[in-house]
């Protein structure tokens, strides 16, 4: 029993030309779910097998890696999933936005506009934003076809007649390139306004569920509102204690059993970057680049 | 002052060398080899193998070691390998009327050729603990006989000649295989059977037996149950022939089905099949029941119980993809959380600034 050899990237190049030709197909349509043999990587199901086929398809030796959970590169899932390429495809990583050429991100869109030598690849749980609407793939796949998208609309619909504003926060769905209704993973709506026009190119990846989908550069991307109750993006009522950042997506820290909560940037790299450039909120000192040890028990 | 948290590079390192040291727990006890899982723990090894779709008792026996017993997570590390071996092509159906049989049962009739051969099995044991394994045992050799020569032919084949029960032809063309290509509904059989044999063996279990209680009632009779050695073939472009390339131990279940006939269908028994490596009759069983289950449709009978929906049953058998997804919450969800939090909190305080302003009427309290 010796130990196997992998592949450059762990897929074997075979497989890679199968996920290829997937991706190529989706930027041909955009936001349409185009379905792949996803395979069994050796991380589990739900936690970015999706995202990193796609990065192992599209990486080359020379890209520079960055990988992102909830903004943050130092999140236990990111950690492992750039551990992972650092082992099979001995690729330079960064924590730097501008500096990555490949950043696989879940539940966020850095806060730094990306660029057209960027690639944005995300993690998606559910790839069919009609799914809670309606359970079967064989309806949902039809809907589609027939841009039957009424149910999307009833749904969004009976939230403001309920609510007063659409109950939806996160993983809210778009319409992409006047086409395809998508789901744009579980980032914040935050974020929606992100995904359109955007320079670089953005890469969706479901492993459990075997699907692919994109949108392409400068595609339009429209989070779904009426007329008379556009779309709204989410806006904090505060800053971020360290920067100063007040259009930053913030984190609620609770910090101690009283329930004293604070806000900081969830993208961590955002933030660092603009203290480093001597931007400070109430807590954080210039150039707060102090890091805590965690108290490493496991 | 508050700093962001650095460190989880290291703490993972170390929760790793912490797993490695709880695996082999107390160094005292002697460390337990690969042969004597395969050996003693076989049944384990068998349904690893199985959903796990490899045939390689080492491997799997390493995948249980490295689970430390928990056998989904072991599925989970030989379906991870088998992902990167290279497939070179399908084998030649299985005959397992030629197998070599340590086990043959039949529900159906009381003696047929070959007999019924009971084997190793727990069933007609007295479930007590026996006191006496848990010291080194001294077990005495089994009995044996002469195996019988000749190629015993299947319930269902016996049924076959006189037109009882439904032909059974295979399709022509190549088998399907859904690590290869994305299942898509409604599925083929062959690739039903596929999804059904590397599924989770409780939730077939929990499915076949819902039909049993009259969701999707089958009316099965166990045909015939076998296990033992079966070889298996490959067709060698080469060679111009099929070449046996070992052989494997199978346990296979023919449901025989009752079948009251449609507008263009006689009344005849039907089949249900299971499949699955080593020896797990329960497994094979539970298939069949649920392989004859999503038959509905093709047969024109009435569905609606959850083990005749092909869509439920195929998506949510898998256990290496139900446990990633379910085991995922744990995953970091703080952003989504947060939006959730803020919207929550709006909607709160627009609920109570409505209710002040809104004359309540004093409830009566008999209400
Ligand atoms: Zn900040």
């Amino acid at each position: 029993m010796s130990a196997p050899v992998y592949n450059f990237a762990y897929l074997d190049e075979q497989t890679k030309r199968m996920i290829r030709r997937a991706i190529l197909k989706a930027i041909a349509i955009p936001g349409y779910q185009v379905p792949f043999a996803s395979r069994e990587m050796p991380m589990p199901y739900g936690w970015g097998t999706g995202g990193v086929q796609i990065t192992a398809s599209i990486l080359g030796p020379d890209d520079k890696l960055k990988v992102i959970d909830q903004g943050s590169d130092d999140t236990t899932n990111a950690v492992s999933i750039r551990k992972f390429f650092v082992k099979t495809a001995g690729v330079e990583t960064t924590t730097k936005t501008n500096e990555a050429t490949v950043i696989q991100t879940r539940h966020r869109i850095p806060e730094q506009a990306l660029t057209e030598d960027q690639v944005l690849v995300y993690q998606v749980p559910i790839p069919e934003p009609l799914r809670f609407l309606e359970p079967r793939e064989t309806e949902t796949r039809r809907m589609h076809a027939l841009s039957e998208y009424g149910l999307m609309h009833v749904k969004l619909y009976e939230d403001i007649a309920r609510h007063g504003h659409i109950a939806t926060t996160y993983a809210y769905p778009v319409e992409v390139g006047g086409r395809y209704v998508m789901d744009p993973s579980p980032i914040p709506k935050f974020d929606n306004p992100k995904l359109s026009d955007s320079p670089a190119l953005q890469l969706f990846g479901a492993g459990r569920e075997k699907r692919i989908y994109a949108i392409p550069p400068y595609t339009h991307v429209k989070s779904l509102d009426f007329e008379d109750h556009p779309f709204e993006p989410y806006r904090h009522d505060a800053q971020c204690e360290l920067c100063g950042a007040m259009n930053s997506y913030l984190d609620e820290v609770i910090t101690d059993d009283a329930g004293s909560r604070m806000f900081v940037c969830s993208d961590t790299d955002f933030c660092e970057d603009r203290r480093a450039a001597g931007h400070h909120g109430p807590q954080g000192g210039p150039a707060a680049a102090a890091t805590k040890e965690e108290s490493a028990h496991g | 002052m508050y700093v962001a948290v650095k460190g989880g590079e290291r703490a993972i390192d170390n929760a790793h060398k912490l797993l490695a040291d709880a695996r082999r727990g107390d160094r005292d006890v002697p460390e337990v080899s690969l042969d004597q899982i395969d050996n003693q723990l076989a049944l384990a090894v068998d349904r690893v193998m199985s959903e796990g779709s490899l045939y390689d008792r080492e491997l799997a026996s390493l995948a249980i070691k490295q689970a430390r017993g928990d056998l989904i997570e072991a599925i989970f590390l030989l379906r991870a390998y088998r992902t990167t071996l290279p497939r070179f092509g399908a084998s030649e159906p299985l005959d397992t009327g030629a197998m070599d049989i340590r086990r043959r049962v039949s529900a159906t009739f009381k003696d047929l050729p070959g007999g019924q051969v009971l084997g190793p099995t727990f069933d007609y044991t007295h479930r007590l603990l026996d006191h006496t394994l848990a010291e080194q045992s001294d077990v005495e050799e089994p009995a044996t006989a002469p195996a019988e020569a000749g190629r015993f032919k299947s319930v269902a084949e016996l049924l076959a000649g006189g037109g009882l029960i439904e032909d059974d032809d295979p399709p022509a063309g190549d088998v399907g295989d859904l690590t290869r290509e994305p299942l898509s509904f409604p599925a083929k059989r062959d690739l039903r059977l596929q999804n059904l044999a590397r599924g989770d063996e409780g939730f077939l279990l929990a499915l076949g037996y819902s039909t049993q209680r009259g969701f999707g009632r089958t009316h099965p009779f166990a045909g015939e149950i076998r296990y033992g050695e079966v070889e298996v073939e490959f067709f060698a472009e080469d060679a111009g022939f099929a070449v046996p390339l070992g052989s494997i131990a199978v346990t296979e279940c023919q449901m025989v089905n009752q079948f009251t006939g449609s507008a263009n269908r006689a009344p005849c028994f039907t089949r249900g099949y299971g499949l699955v490596f080593g020896q797990s009759e329960r497994k094979a069983m539970a298939m069949a029941l649920v392989d004859r289950a999503l038959r509905a449709r093709e047969l024109g009978e009435e569905t609606g119980a959850p083990a005749q929906d092909e869509e439920f049953v195929l998506s949510h058998s898998d256990n290496v993809q139900a446990t990633g997804f379910v085991e995922h919450l744990k995953l970091p969800h703080y952003v989504d959380f947060q939006s959730e939090l803020g919207l929550l909190r709006k909607l709160q305080a627009e609920f109570h600034a409505r209710d002040a302003h809104t004359e309540t009427p004093i409830q009566d309290a008999a209400e």
